[in-house]
This record gives structure tokens, C-alpha cells and sequence, in this order.
């Protein structure tokens, strides 16, 4: 017989309302239904409008007199603009750098340091666990960051935007404590039969731990990809700007988009500014939302609980 | 002693995931304390009695070597800057030295006359006064809605739904604070979605984005619509930890939902509630940066301007870098020491805290 625990009554509770509580009252499902119903569209409705805006002609832009919700027409002509000229396509590829390079880089020494520190009782294991710990309380503060990474001849380089970020102890504590509940006798017998270090990382550790290390990825890559002040800061060419500088500048600051300004450009069939406008606004988006959904899954497995930062 | 090997910022906050069921079974003993001790290696007897350093050494150095670049990263990243704060007591002159360090290092001390200087000044005020309200105002109003909206989630009974409408709410959280901002001016601005359904109806529409008085109430609504869902997952983790006997037992002893909701639920959350109001204090005087920056000139510096955004004007941009980290490091004092100070309050009247000391 197995004994019923908190947890797997829990569970049941969801598939159905247990028999002790009162049936729903038709205002309360209401109530309920209405406000959650309202939440879920303040995100979807921002979201929609941009995309149908994104691929709307000239026309229905007019007829709307500015952003579109009903879907009129489908004109990929904003798109074709902004991949064909320099700008915006430049801007990708920066982004998709810093993102990429960035994450590896990240994962790399995440994954190592949270290893060497699952292990109490190893050397220095105290003291090198307090100076990971440390950085939770104690932050550098803009203007010393920026004293640093200046000096260190990183202006207008994109890896001025990846080593400050590189390694955020909160994550590192998140892979850590994954590490640490991984079976002791597991690694035991690998070391038994001569495995180091780095095998056991590589060959029992890693491939338990894809969960967390996706949902840590994941992180990284949004944090890398969403970098704007930090762009602002340090890089001045207006050849390195990533992504978030174009949409900050097309959109914030209220700049025409390259190639819309100046009409002869493209004759009477340059797309609508808006819409060139809301398709940087989707290739900023895509990138998260697309990803999102794979790694979406495990935070709930409570990977992840802890990741809440105040 | 033994016990709580790593007593320190993270090991409660991380605790609070042994909440969810279905999470892999060795990590439901999350907290350091209960757990007995990994082995730490089979060649040496015992982690805990002494062997020598050599033995550890040849045991351990891989480990060490592992930790060793997100080590030096955190050195020159992190400590290096923190350790440059000290240009806060120094007359910077930036033609002292090659590089902005070297010339930190060349400065004359000062002691405290940027921090005169620094509070000599009636903008940083006005910036502490927004910055301080804008938290207040937040906490006070928005700091209960992810409480309600994981109450609310939780009483879906449909788990596909349920799902669903966490995955959708989750998503702003990963947006940058560009692209949030581009969403509210497109949306409420003064040639958005709102005031062009407001005006197709003869109505006067009102722009939000660029209104100083209502500015507080514009980035409280940004940061709940990037955050509310985000911030709902620690409360339902909380929830599903609550034991469901409670609410049996409550409802038979003719409790309605309202009552067990007071005298059940509520209280299950008050550990998770109290940690993150610690949490919160100690960011009081941090309300956010580039959500400021990006409508400053929107706005005007009245109402936008914060203690970050100060920093960085007075700091980076006048190039005035001792009383720029003076301010910064004013800032990150205080924060420490609320933090500090609320959880000694929380532990006084008896709960965890963020910290456990070893």
C-alpha cells in the first residue's frame, strides 16, 4: 500500500475539486474567468497588434490610422527592407555574437566553477564558496565598472558587453545545488572504476543536469541578447549596435528608419515607416519567444523556484 | 556547525524550491542543513578530519582548476570595480594616468569631500526623493498582485489551462526594457492602439508616456506587466507546499473559502512573503535603471530621474567619477544595510530570514 503524501494529494487535487469543498458559484467562475482572461490578453494583445502591424500594406495602416489589429493584408515588403539594407541586418548579427559567444562562454564557466563547488569538504571549499556569495550583497556600481572595463581597452568591442556578464553567481548556485543532489554513490562508483574529474563531469553529471543547464542558458542568452545600456555604453560606431540600439532608436527616440526618410530611395513602393518600425519590433521578439517555450517547461519542475531575484 | 556548510545568501532562498511535487528526486532535500554531506571523495577516509594538504591537494586540484575562470572573471569584473570604489575618497584627475585605474591609483586622497559635495546637492535629493517614492508606491500598491494572481492560478482546475495562462504570463518577464517600453508607446501612447480607438470614438485621447504626473504610476504598470506572472512562481510554489489536510479539516469545521483563504493560505505564505519583503528592502533604493533612462527625456528629469540614473548622468557623463561612485557607493551601503537590518527584524519575530548564520 502506498501512503498518500501532501504532495501527490496535491497533484490529484488538481485533475478534480475534492469532495469536501463547496461547488463554484456562478459569479465566482465568472469573476475569475473575466480576470484571468484580462490578464493573459494584456500580454497576447500588444504582441498581435505589433506582428499584424509588422505585415500590414501601406493601405491598411491608413485605413487604421496607425497600429493594426484586424488583419487586412499580408505584405512582407518591411521585412525584405529591413534584411536588405545595412542597418538593422548589421545590428542582427552583432546581437547574434554577443548572444552566442556570450552564452557558450557562459555556460562553460558556469558549469565548471558550479561543479568544483559541489563538493563540501573539498580544499578551499568555504572560502571559495563566500567569494561567489559575496557578489550577491556587494555590487561594483556603474561608474568603477565602467573605470574597469575602459581601461582595459574593451571600449567598442563587443566583448565589453560579454566578460562583465559572463558569470552571474545566482546561476551558478542554481547549477550548483542541481549538481549537489546528484547521488553521491553514482559518482563514487565512476571514480572507483578510474574515472577523473572531467569524465565524470562530461559523461555523468552533464547529461543528468540538461534541465537545469538549458534553463540556465536560457538566461544567459535573454540577458545577452537583451543588452542595451551597456551597448549605449560602450560602443560608439554606429556599425556595432545591436539590436535593442535600433529599436530603441527607431521606436523611443522616434528615428525614421534607413531607407524611409529619404523617399527616391525606394520609389513610390517603400513600405509603410510603421510597419518597418514593428518589424524591428518582431525581430527583437521572435528570437524569445521562440526559444521560450522549450525551456519554458522545466521551470515549474522547480529547477528554477529559487531564481526569483526580490 | 557542520551542518550548514554554506550558510549564506543563497542557501535559504534556494530552499524554497523543495515546495513542487515531480521536481527530480534529488534535489528535494534542498536545504543544506538537512542533508547529510556528500562523500567527498572515496580516496580520502573522511572530508571532515584533516588530511593533509598535499593529499588534498592532489585530490582536489581539478576541482580548483574548474573554479578557476568564472573565478577570474568575478576578480576582474567584479572585485577589481568594487575594490575601485575607493576613487569616491580620492580628487580624480584623469590626466593622472594612462589608463582611467592608473589614474585612480595617482589621485590625491580627499577623505569625504565627495560625499560633501555629493550631498550638498539638491538633485541627488530630488533623485532619492523619486527613487524612494517610486519603491514605496510600488510596494505598497503592487508588491500583493503576484500573491493574488498565484492564489488565482492555483484555484484553476484544469491543468492544460492552468498551463497555459503561466506560460503566456511568464514571457514578459524575458522581454528587455526596450522592448516593454516599445510595447506601452505603441499601445497607450499618443499614436497608439488606445488613443486611436479612443479618438475613432470621438473621445480625447490622454497620453500616459509623456505625462511627468502620472509617471509613477507608468512604470509601476510596466515593471507588474513584465513581472507579475514571473513573480507568481515562488508563491505557487509556496501554495502547492501548503498541506492540503489544512483545508480539508478547515472546510469541515465550516470554513468557506473566504476563511480558509485567510486562515490557511495566507499564513502558508507568510515565510515566502516576509523573505521577499527583505529582499525588497534591500533593493529600495534601486527601482530599476534603463526603464528610467529610456523615458527620461520622455517624461523630464522632475519625475524620471532615480538614484541610478543620477549616477550615471553626474558620473559618467560629466566625467565626474569621485562623486559619481560616492553616490553609487551610498547607495549600495544603504542597500546592504537594510537588507542587513530587515532580516535581524524578521528573525526577531521568528521568522527564517535570508540569511542562516553557521
Amino acid at each position: 500500500m502506498t501512503t498518500v503524501t501532501p504532495a501527490m494529494r496535491a497533484r490529484r487535487r488538481r485533475a478534480q475539486r475534492p469532495p469536501w469543498e463547496e461547488p463554484p458559484t456562478v459569479p465566482g467562475r465568472l469573476g475569475k474567468g473575466l480576470l484571468l482572461t484580462a490578464v493573459v490578453l494584456a500580454v497576447l494583445i500588444p504582441m498581435w497588434s505589433v506582428i499584424v502591424t509588422s505585415f500590414s500594406s501601406k493601405q491598411a495602416i491608413a485605413d487604421a490610422g496607425g497600429m493594426v489589429f484586424l488583419p487586412r493584408d499580408f505584405d512582407i515588403s518591411a521585412y525584405v527592407l529591413i534584411f536588405t539594407r545595412g542597418e538593422v541586418s548589421s545590428a542582427i548579427w552583432n546581437s547574434v555574437f554577443v548572444t552566442v559567444v556570450g552564452t557558450t562562454l557562459s555556460l562553460v564557466c558556469t558549469v565548471l566553477a558550479a561543479y568544483g563547488l559541489s563538493r563540501p569538504g573539498s580544499l578551499w571549499h568555504r572560502p571559495l564558496l563566500m567569494f561567489f556569495l559575496i557578489t550577491f550583497l556587494i555590487g561594483p556600481g556603474l561608474v568603477p565598472t565602467y573605470v574597469v572595463v575602459t581601461s582595459l581597452g574593451l571600449k567598442d568591442s563587443h566583448w565589453a558587453l560579454i566578460l562583465p556578464a559572463a558569470v552571474n553567481a545566482f546561476n551558478l548556485m542554481v547549477v550548483r545545488q542541481f549538481f549537489m543532489g546528484i547521488p553521491a554513490e553514482l559518482l563514487d562508483s565512476a571514480r572507483i572504476d578510474g574515472a577523473g574529474e572531467w569524465t565524470i563531469l562530461a559523461r555523468i553529471v552533464l547529461p543528468l543536469s540538461k534541465a537545469v543547464v538549458a534553463v540556465v542558458g536560457l538566461f544567459y542568452a535573454v540577458g545577452y541578447w537583451n543588452i542595451y545600456f551597456n551597448a549605449v555604453l560602450y560602443l560608439n560606431d554606429a556599425e556595432d549596435r545591436v539590436v535593442q540600439q535600433v529599436l530603441q532608436a527607431y521606436i523611443i527616440a522616434g528615428q525614421s528608419p534607413a531607407g524611409i526618410g529619404s523617399p527616391p530611395a525606394l520609389g513610390f513602393n517603400a513600405p509603410p515607416s510603421l510597419a518597418v518600425k514593428m518589424a524591428v519590433v518582431v525581430v527583437v521578439l521572435i528570437p524569445v519567444v521562440a526559444v521560450y517555450p522549450f525551456i519554458q517547461r522545466h521551470f515549474t519542475k522547480g529547477v528554477i523556484t529559487g531564481a526569483l531575484k526580490g | 556547525m557542520k551542518g550548514t556548510t554554506d550558510a549564506g545568501g543563497q542557501s535559504s532562498a534556494v530552499r524554497l524550491q523543495d515546495g513542487p511535487p515531480g521536481q527530480p528526486a534529488g534535489t528535494v532535500a534542498g536545504s543544506s542543513a538537512a542533508r547529510p554531506l556528500p562523500t567527498p571523495a572515496t580516496g580520502a577516509p573522511t572530508g571532515r578530519r584533516r588530511a593533509s594538504f598535499a593529499a588534498r591537494w592532489r585530490r582536489d586540484w581539478p576541482l580548483l582548476l574548474m573554479a578557476l575562470p568564472a573565478v577570474l572573471l568575478l576578480l576582474v569584473f567584479h572585485y577589481l570595480p568594487t575594490v575601485g570604489n575607493v576613487v569616491a575618497f580620492k580628487d580624480y584627475d584623469q590626466w593622472s594616468g594612462d589608463t582611467a585605474i592608473e589614474a585612480i591609483v595617482n589621485s590625491p586622497w580627499i577623505g569625504f569631500t565627495n560625499f560633501a559635495e555629493l550631498f550638498a546637492d539638491s538633485q541627488f535629493w530630488d533623485a532619492l526623493r523619486n527613487t524612494l517614492l517610486i519603491t514605496t508606491f510600488q510596494l505598497v500598491f503592487f508588491f500583493p498582485l503576484p500573491i493574488a494572481l498565484a492564489i488565482l492560478l492555483n484555484s484553476v482546475v484544469s491543468s492544460r489551462l492552468r498551463g497555459f495562462i503561466q506560460t503566456v504570463v511568464y514571457l514578459p518577464h524575458f522581454f528587455s526594457w526596450v522592448l516593454v517600453v516599445t510595447f506601452f508607446l505603441q499601445m497607450l501612447g499618443g499614436s497608439g492602439l488606445l488613443a486611436q480607438v479612443l479618438r475613432d470614438n470621438g473621445l480625447e485621447p490622454w497620453n500616459i508616456m509623456t505625462n511627468s504626473d502620472t509617471f509613477i504610476l507608468l512604470v509601476s504598470s510596466e515593471s507588474l506587466w513584465k513581472d507579475v506572472g514571473w513573480g507568481t512562481i515562488i508563491f505557487l510554489a509556496a501554495l502547492t507546499a501548503i498541506d492540503q489536510n489544512l483545508y480539508e479539516a478547515a472546510a469541515s469545521d465550516g470554513a468557506n473559502r473566504w476563511r480558509r483563504l485567510w486562515h490557511v493560505t495566507l499564513p502558508g505564505l507568510r515565510p515566502v512573503v516576509v523573505l521577499l519583503l527583505i529582499l525588497q528592502l534591500g533593493n529600495a533604493l534601486s527601482v530599476g535603471f534603463e526603464q528610467f533612462i529610456l523615458q527620461r527625456d520622455a517624461v523630464g528629469r522632475q519625475a524620471a530621474e532615480v538614484l541610478d540614473t543620477y549616477v550615471y548622468y553626474l558620473g559618467l557623463l560629466t566625467q565626474d567619477y569621485g562623486v559619481g561612485a560616492a553616490a553609487g557607493l551610498f547607495k549600495a551601503v544603504i542597500g546592504l544595510i537594510l537588507i542587513l537590518v530587515a532580516n535581524r527584524v524578521a528573525r526577531r519575530f521568528g521568522e527564517e530570514g535570508v540569511f542562516v548564520r553557521s
